[in-house]
């Protein structure tokens, strides 16, 4: 039984209070604050609620699926309880005027949110380095960086402050620091999750995913928060329903691209030994070529910055968030406010994506970017009629150490290049433990399906945990 | 490293209503080059005949009925979030 279905039953049962548990888990958050990975702390409105769950045991009423659950979300989650930072000085004091329907639908089951988790800037990095209230730190050694943009809530998964935390994953927010700190993360077919309520980043590729100790608590959170909203004309019709055993002798292709020797050694071999479960647990794996993934990174680096920089241009200083004091004209208003509001890293990402959308580049770099984007879909498609499930590490390295990628851009982006393919085609991809390096810190490694293929995804990586 | 220049730097932030110091169109200066850089290893993409993909999601048309409907957020709750505002509107500095 998976660790959310224990909790909930203990509280069921009357062995615990949802007090109690939600009461630790604040506890677990302030012992464990020399990491930074929370930015606040939603605690009385946690409390109130959990004392609301505990009445409706006492008094015989029914509860959720999630009772009583303690988790985190990132904090560019609107929430009730906290400011919605999106770690920038932008929205510093940016109190939500309603809460992203992902939170609703958790909190219709009974789980509570207390706390949010420190991000890379409107989700811009891979390291949590870029957000403008400090970085965040590994769970395993605190002189490495928990990678990113999701790292604070792959962080308090991993030092078992919650079950499970919320991430977005754009790409690969959610699995490259799920693998860096050794737990499963979940970035589920685009349109899975409602978006509304989450600060948008690159529309075409945003997803709403988690991070969790176990496959099976994974299900059960992708199982709650899936399904068409209404205010996110995205969302696909509910498709999700979890498949109580994986499908027996399955074909995985083996990504020969990501298992060069330019990949760590260690992260090959844990990959190597993840393939090596697979066939003892009678699947059969195959080396397979997919040379446009080497492409990817650079297709994602004009889509991705082109949709931010439209997406951003929302943050002017007029309605809310930050407003530079004692402007003169409007053009001042606005180009301070968003000077001092956004970090670097948020002003390269939107100057490159004003320049490749610019009249003369447009068609060089966008459309040639889109273009490539339908080659890497009908590469997958080509290899999906043949395999089930893709397979490589997460990334091509363990986490690396805080500050050593933060002075060249391309470097760190380079950290991202096993995590794009899926996120540009919108495929569903998780990321599994495998293991760890000689110094103890976490490999993951990705498996990735076809489009809704989400719970089969997920039952074959809870098949393999079994073993 | 793709020729970009200082005042393309400077041209680029104005587009993005970025104020910038000039520090920072410096850095900007070199960081957007190499970007640019690592990019254009596109062009060597065959896409002759290709359509581009701007969305994956295989959905069309999603349509809703046109009703006007209660957002539950109060118009107080909205203007609270204003960095300023009067007679219960959002203020913004003179325009003309």
């Amino acid at each position: 039984m998976s660790h959310i279905s224990t909790t909930v039953n203990r509280i069921k049962n009357g062995e615990v209070t949802a007090r109690s548990v939600v009461e630790a888990a604040i506890a677990k958050a302030e012992s464990t604050q020399q990491y930074h990975a929370l930015l606040s702390m939603t605690e009385a409105r946690a409390l109130a609620r959990a004392d609301g769950i505990d009445a409706r045991i006492a008094k015989g009423e029914a509860i959720g699926r999630l009772a009583g659950v303690p988790f985190v979300v990132k904090d560019n989650f609107l929430a009730f309880g906290a400011p919605t930072t999106a770690a920038s000085k932008l929205l510093e004091n940016f109190d939500a005027p309603l809460q992203a329907t992902a939170i609703e639908k958790l909190e219709a089951e009974g789980a509570i949110c207390i706390g949010k988790a420190n991000l890379d800037a409107f989700a811009h990095g891979g390291s949590t380095e870029n957000s403008a209230f400090g970085a965040t730190k590994n769970a395993h050694d605190p002189t490495k960086v928990p990678g990113g943009s999701s790292g604070g809530s792959a962080v308090v998964t991993a030092l078992d402050v919650v079950p499970f935390a919320l991430g977005t994953d754009t790409g690969g927010s959610i699995r490259q620091p799920a693998s860096f700190n050794g737990v499963v993360g979940v970035k589920p077919t685009y349109g899975t999750v409602s978006r509304y309520g989450v600060v948008a980043m690159a529309s075409s590729t945003d997803t709403i995913g988690c991070f969790t100790k176990d496959v099976a608590d994974a299900e059960l959170v992708m199982d709650v928060m899936s399904g068409r909203d209404r205010r996110d004309m995205t969302t696909l019709p509910d498709f999700f329903a979890v498949q109580k055993t994986a499908k027996s002798v399955q074909k995985i292709g083996l990504i020969k691209e990501f298992m060069t020797d330019q990949v760590d050694p260690e992260v090959h071999a844990r990959t190597m030994e993840y393939v090596e479960r697979l066939r003892a647990a009678g699947h059969i794996v195959e080396e397979v070529s997919m040379p446009i993934v080497q492409r990817t990174l650079a297709m994602y680096y004009v889509i991705v910055p082109a949709e931010i920089s439209s997406n951003l241009a929302r943050y002017d200083g007029i309605r809310y968030g930050l407003r530079t004091k004692n402007p003169q004209t409007l053009a001042e208003l606005y180009g301070r406010t968003r000077g001092d509001g956004f970090v670097t890293e948020n002003k390269r990402r939107i100057m490159i994506g004003s320049y490749v959308l610019s009249s003369g580049y447009f068609d060089a770099y966008y459309l040639q970017a889109q273009k490539a984007r339908t080659l890497l879909i009908d590469a997958y498609d080509i290899l999906f009629d043949t395999y089930d499930v893709l397979l490589g590490p997460v990334a091509p390295t363990p986490a690396f150490g805080l500050g050593e990628n933060t002075a060249d851009p391309v470097k760190m982006y380079l950290a991202d290049i096993m995590t794009v393919p899926p996120s540009l085609a919108g495929l569903p991809a998780i990321s599994v433990p495998a293991g760890t390096n000689t110094a103890g810190l976490p490999i993951g490694v990705q498996l990735v399906g076809s489009r809704k293929s989400d719970a089969h995804l997920l039952a074959l990586a809870r098949s393999l945990e079994a073993n | 490293m793709t020729d970009i220049s200082r005042d393309d730097v400077v041209h680029l932030a104005q587009l993005s209503s970025l104020e910038l110091s000039s520090d920072e169109v410096d850095a900007l200066q070199a960081d957007i080059g190499n970007i640019l850089q690592y990019v254009q290893q596109l062009g060597q993409l065959d896409t002759t005949g290709i359509a581009p993909t701007y969305q994956v999601t295989d959905l069309e048309n999603v349509w809703r009925e046109d009703q006007v409907e209660e957002s539950g957020i109060a118009r107080e709750q909205l203007l609270a979030l204003a960095p300023e505002s009067a007679n219960n509107q959002v203020k913004v500095p003179r325009v003309l």
